[in-house]
């Protein structure tokens, strides 16, 4: 797929973000927004996946540690045919399968349960240790928060991940700045990400997560680097692609109302308008 | 007695994964810092690359077995009970039981006959923490004979199981042919008409002692040991209950949660019967010899005898 065909796409998934959450009334298009160019370029481009198959043996695996951004995470799978785009409507509705954050045993294309932070890159690492006892191929990918980050867990999995030179791994940070309670700086600086992530012995990568083409660098030199795992700290603007839910806070967890939604649908129509 | 074969259900724990290696290519063995104490050792010297040890990071190590489980491994996760299932409560629930991950976690050093290191590292809640998260199956052995069979048990089970074992040795008790390990069924060791004694892990033994002297002052007590809390054998217990009258539960455990509430839930619901709860009586455990903790906290046969006594009255 291109730079314009996945442009396009994420810009699809977005739209899909703001109308789930929009129908859900709840839900957090924040982050979903901001780590909507890294889903699509996994799942479209990066990973060995089969939407008929979601389950087959040898596919690369995906883990939401920030699994409140479902609704970016849900759009992505719709998208690539794991379920019907349809289905986001019915996200956070009793009786759906979509639910408030990631469930393996009732979403097709999703590997693993989470939703708590920080315990997602530990399940990413035992899939990766895994691969390297039975001497497989997939490879494993973990989205995390940089609020996120702060949690002890995710660094007593980068130990361990680090420590066995677990070169199947890839974790990601979706740094977008802010988290409920506002700027992380103002929280609880989780900052210097990319020195902590060398400090724990991995390889690290910092790109722009809106631009595609550094997207795909980074996944290569991922691919291409031996002996250790990867991190890449993917810079993003929370919101992005939707005017008023750029670099906004107050956005993390609210659904737009109906006024709010169409302005949303509005601004990702003129986006896609633009990707000609 | 003092012939009567003693071993710790925290060695039989590891015997039996050395034993179940060979069988089950997917068995790995995770620890955190204490293989030496969990006794998992005999299973890394003989499966080297299945044995991992984590480090000193019990929610990661509990996260990792998930995510081992989702490609197919059948992990065990050990530890002492406080880590296990307090530390790591969370990852427990929300990364192994929630999805339904086929995680067993092999929790040593259980209760207060932990001995010497004293109340932080004494589990009395563990059986509680567990009992209450759905799908998760919860056993407590007796004996060595009864620990293996909860391992094999647990590994030919789908989902996830939490294992009590202790540190300190006890007794065999199990040590006959007819022996015979069944998950979710309770074992009527003794029977009795006057009162029944529910018992689990390594206060089956000193229970069956106990009926022994009751039996001396004309207390025909029956004696069931419960080895799996979750799912409890609540036919068993009713029928005892509807029996004898009163029950009598015996665990190395807090009376808040663990043996003694399933039976009560269990009884209040189908077969309401006075029930005494013997257990750690919502207080923390301290220092000292196990033996002499288990005496002090009126976990002995002699602590049992005289509360069974009292209640009979």
């Amino acid at each position: 797929m291109d730079t314009l065909a996945l442009k396009k796409t994420a810009n699809e998934v977005r739209k899909g973000v703001v109308t789930a959450v929009h129908s859900a009334k709840s839900g957090h298009p924040g982050g979903s927004l901001s780590a909507a160019d890294i889903l699509t370029y996994l799942y479209f481009e990066e990973m060995n996946i089969d939407p008929k198959d979601p389950k087959k043996e040898d596919r690369d695996r995906f883990v939401l540690s920030k699994g409140h951004i479902a609704p970016g995470f849900y759009s992505t799978l719709a998208q690539r045919g794991f379920f019907p785009v349809e289905d986001l409507k019915t996200l956070r509705h009793v009786g759906s399968y979509l639910q408030g954050h990631p469930d393996m045993k009732h979403i097709p294309g999703v590997d693993m349960s989470s939703g708590s932070l920080g315990q997602g890159g530990s399940a990413a690492v035992g899939m990766a240790l895994a691969g390297k006892l039975d001497d497989a191929s997939y490879r494993v990918y973990c989205l995390f928060g940089d609020g996120e980050i702060q949690e002890g867990q995710v660094w007593e999995a980068a130990m361990f991940a680090g420590a066995r030179k677990l070169d199947n791994l890839v974790f990601i940070v979706d740094n977008n700045g802010l988290q409920i309670d506002g700027n992380i700086e103002d929280v609880c600086s989780p900052y210097p990400i990319a020195d902590k992530f060398k400090a724990f012995n991995f390889n690290v990568i910092e790109i722009d997560a809106h631009d595609f083409e550094q997207i795909e660098g980074a996944f290569k030199k991922a691919r291409e680097t031996k002996g250790m795992p990867t991190a890449i700290i993917a810079k993003s603007t929370k919101g992005k692609g939707v005017s008023f839910m750029e670099n906004q806070a107050s956005w993390h967890g609210t659904a737009p109302n109906d006024e709010q939604y169409a302005q949303a649908i509005a601004d990702l129509e003129k986006i896609g308008d633009s990707l000609k | 007695m003092a012939d009567v074969k003693k071993i710790a259900t925290r060695e039989s724990y590891g015997n039996a994964l050395a034993e179940l290696g060979k069988d089950y290519p997917d068995l790995v063995v995770l620890d955190a810092d204490l293989a030496a104490a969990t006794k998992t050792g005999v299973f890394k010297k003989a499966f080297p690359d299945r044995h991992i040890d984590c480090g000193i990071a019990e929610c990661n190590m509990v996260g990792i077995a998930a995510g081992l489980a989702s490609t197919g491994k059948i992990p065990f996760v050990s530890s002492f009970a406080m880590f296990a299932s307090g530390r790591a409560f969370e990852q427990v629930r929300n990364s192994v039981g929630y999805p339904k991950l086929n995680v067993k976690i092999g929790a040593t050093h259980a209760g207060i006959s932990v001995g010497e290191d004293g109340a932080t590292h004494q589990c009395c809640e563990d059986l509680a923490l567990m009992r209450v998260i759905p799908g998760m199956v919860v056993m407590n052995p007796s004996d060595d004979i009864e620990a293996k069979a909860a391992v094999k048990a647990a590994l030919d089970y789908q989902g996830p199981v939490y294992i009590r074992f202790g540190r300190l040795a006890v007794p065999v008790i199990n040590d006959n042919p007819e022996y015979k390990f069944e998950l979710g069924k309770g074992v009527v060791l003794r029977e009795g008409k006057d009162v029944t004694l529910v018992a689990t892990g390594l206060e089956v033994g000193e229970t069956l002692a106990a009926a022994e002297k009751l039996a001396a002052d004309g207390i025909d007590a029956k004696v069931i040991n419960i080895h799996t809390i979750k799912p409890l054998d609540e036919d068993l217990i009713v029928a005892a209950a509807k029996e004898t009258g009163k029950v009598v539960t015996v665990e190395e455990h807090s009376v808040i949660g663990g043996l003694g509430s399933a039976v009560c839930d269990c009884l209040a619901a189908k077969a309401p019967t006075q029930v005494l709860k013997i257990g750690v009586n919502d207080t923390f455990g301290e220092s000292g010899p196990a033996v002499e903790l288990i005496k002090k906290y009126g976990l002995d046969s002699e602590g049992i005898y005289a509360k069974v006594k009292e209640f009979m009255a």
